[in-house]
């Protein structure tokens, strides 16, 4: 919706200033955009499709030109420049699609899903670059599936349910506000029933992951003493021990819970 | 404020000749496309003339409203619903340019392939040593008729919208092989019956015939200057209906 390709049923949103419908064609000149799906034309080169983006973003030949090589060398595509797109892998088409979204140097960037089916290389390669491009003051709207994702790149994160924002805030904070999601992860010498856990005092919730056991508690020090008496009084040994914070995947499936039970998020 | 405007309009064109580009580099150059484009009128037109020992210069009227007509209609239909399947046309409508600038440059790359294609057959008439007689008319005939068919070609694929290229491909062949019927190719428009030439009177493709009559044989039907003036008519309508429709219909495209 705010890059122009859906138009909005009600409300307004502004891109530095610029209305997206009074002023769209001023707003979208300050983008750069990522689409999830590679779209890069496959029947031109690389380069003519950096050259087509520049001219539609209204840049001059000479500084498109030299816009597009330093992006080409810095993305690595330099020596593929004049091969069609339609031979390129899906890691170079994702860079390729970076070189276009960054050829009008834009103030914002919006990237949907820009890692997602990447060899772990790329991946990293990615996102080192929007970290670098955020450094440099470039505003990045990320859309993503992958939490780990969100939570290595982003400052502050939408959490969005069933198309409507659910809460926004920062990674750390977001773990925070999740009461209950503190957890530790236990394993024994011997084989221990989930129903004996769930009986210690401060748990409330245990999931049996592989030969551990994970305990969502409240409390985690209290019950850490509590599974030491646990496994004395069953003549059992503690083999790993660890607490855990709530990661962000934690958070978005209790918001999503409790959404769905219409408890507003925190409480 | 008049200044403005004029900027931003000019601005917003040279990006329409960026699609136009692109077109032309995706599209209109390749070989298959230009054969194509030069073929089915040329084959089209011998199996209605063979046999009938027909002066030349009354055969390369028919050819050239043939040529014209689908050469500049030939890929335009498939370009909007081949763009949305391929999702470049999401990446188009994200970018910094007005749809009137996309769908101009979608018929000016048309118009252009038209044009080129068109000297075609008006370079084999002056080769076989046929005498244009008005060559500047045929010249702005040429350049308005395929504006116009070029234009119509990206109507025929605002609806409905749909991101199947071959299905446009048939809506359009539906209306274009009707149209050059009745446009006074095959049988001239005087010899025709008052109800046919009621019916060849809603063809544009009628008046660039006639006017190419004009040009070549010296007598045509209609006056020539009622031949353009319609002509620019059609091509304004054509045009300013397939941006409308478009516009209209792109939410439901994406």
């Amino acid at each position: 919706m705010l890059t122009g390709v859906i138009k909005p049923d009600e409300g307004t949103a502004r891109i530095f200033g610029h209305d997206i419908l009074s002023e769209g064609l001023k707003s979208r000149q300050l983008m750069g955009i990522v689409p999830e799906m590679a779209n890069a034309y496959v029947d031109l080169s690389a380069w003519n499709n950096i050259m087509l983006t520049g001219e539609l973003y209204g840049i001059p030949k000479k500084q498109r030109k030299m816009k597009a090589e330093k992006l080409l060398k810095e993305f690595g595509l330099h020596n593929r420049k004049g091969h069609t797109v339609k031979g390129f892998s899906r890691g170079m088409k994702q860079k390729l699609l970076l070189c276009m979204a960054l050829i009008n140097e834009p103030q914002i960037l919006f990237l949907d899903e820009p890692t997602s089916g990447l060899d772990v290389e790329s991946q990293r390669r990615i996102r080192d670059m929007i970290r670098d491009l955020n450094e440099k003051g470039t505003t990045v709207f990320l859309t993503t599936h992958n939490m780990e994702e969100a939570n290595q790149l982003c400052d502050n994160i939408a959490i969005i349910n069933h198309g409507k924002i659910a809460t926004i805030d920062s990674p750390e904070r977001l773990k925070s506000r999740s009461s209950g999601l503190q957890s530790i992860e236990v394993s024994f010498n011997k084989a221990v029933g989930v129903n004996e856990l769930m009986k210690i005092q401060g748990v409330f919730e245990v999931r049996k992951q592989g030969d551990k056991a994970r305990l969502y508690v409240d409390d985690p020090s209290t019950v850490i003493a509590e599974l030491v008496e646990f496994a004395k009084a069953r003549k059992a040994k503690i083999i790993s021990l660890n607490t855990l914070a709530p990661s962000l995947e934690d958070v978005f499936l209790k918001l999503v819970r409790e959404e769905e039970k219409g408890v507003p998020y925190g409480k | 404020m008049f200044l403005m405007a004029s900027s931003l309009y000019g601005d917003q064109f040279k990006r329409s000749l960026a699609i136009v580009k692109k077109n032309i580099r995706i599209y209109y150059s390749k070989g298959p496309v230009i054969i194509f484009g030069l073929l089915i009128p040329f084959f089209l037109f011998l199996s209605f003339y063979i046999g009938r020992n027909l002066p030349a210069e009354a055969l390369i009227p028919g050819l050239l409203g043939m040529t014209a007509f689908f050469t500049a209609t030939s890929v335009g239909p498939a370009i909007v619903p081949w763009e949305a399947r391929a999702k470049t046309l999401e990446r188009l409508i994200s970018s910094p340019i007005s749809l009137w600038a996309i769908f101009l440059g979608d018929v000016l790359s048309s118009f252009l392939f038209g044009a080129f294609v068109s000297l075609f057959p008006i370079i084999a008439a002056l080769l076989i040593g046929i005498e244009i007689v008005n060559l500047l008319v045929l010249a702005l005939g040429v350049i308005l008729a395929t504006f116009c068919f070029a234009s119509l070609s990206i109507l025929l694929s605002s609806y409905p919208p749909t991101d199947t290229p071959a299905g446009v491909m048939m809506i359009s062949s539906m209306v274009k092989f009707p149209l050059v019927f009745i446009s006074g190719i095959f049988i001239p428009i005087e010899e025709l019956p008052s109800w046919g030439k009621t019916l060849s009177s809603i063809s544009p493709l009628t008046y660039f015939t006639d006017l190419a009559r004009n040009s070549i044989q010296g007598r045509s039907y209609y006056p020539v200057e009622l031949d353009l003036v319609v002509l620019l008519i059609f091509a304004i309508v054509f045009l300013v209906a397939a941006i409308k429709i478009h516009e209209r219909t792109m939410p439901k495209r994406l």
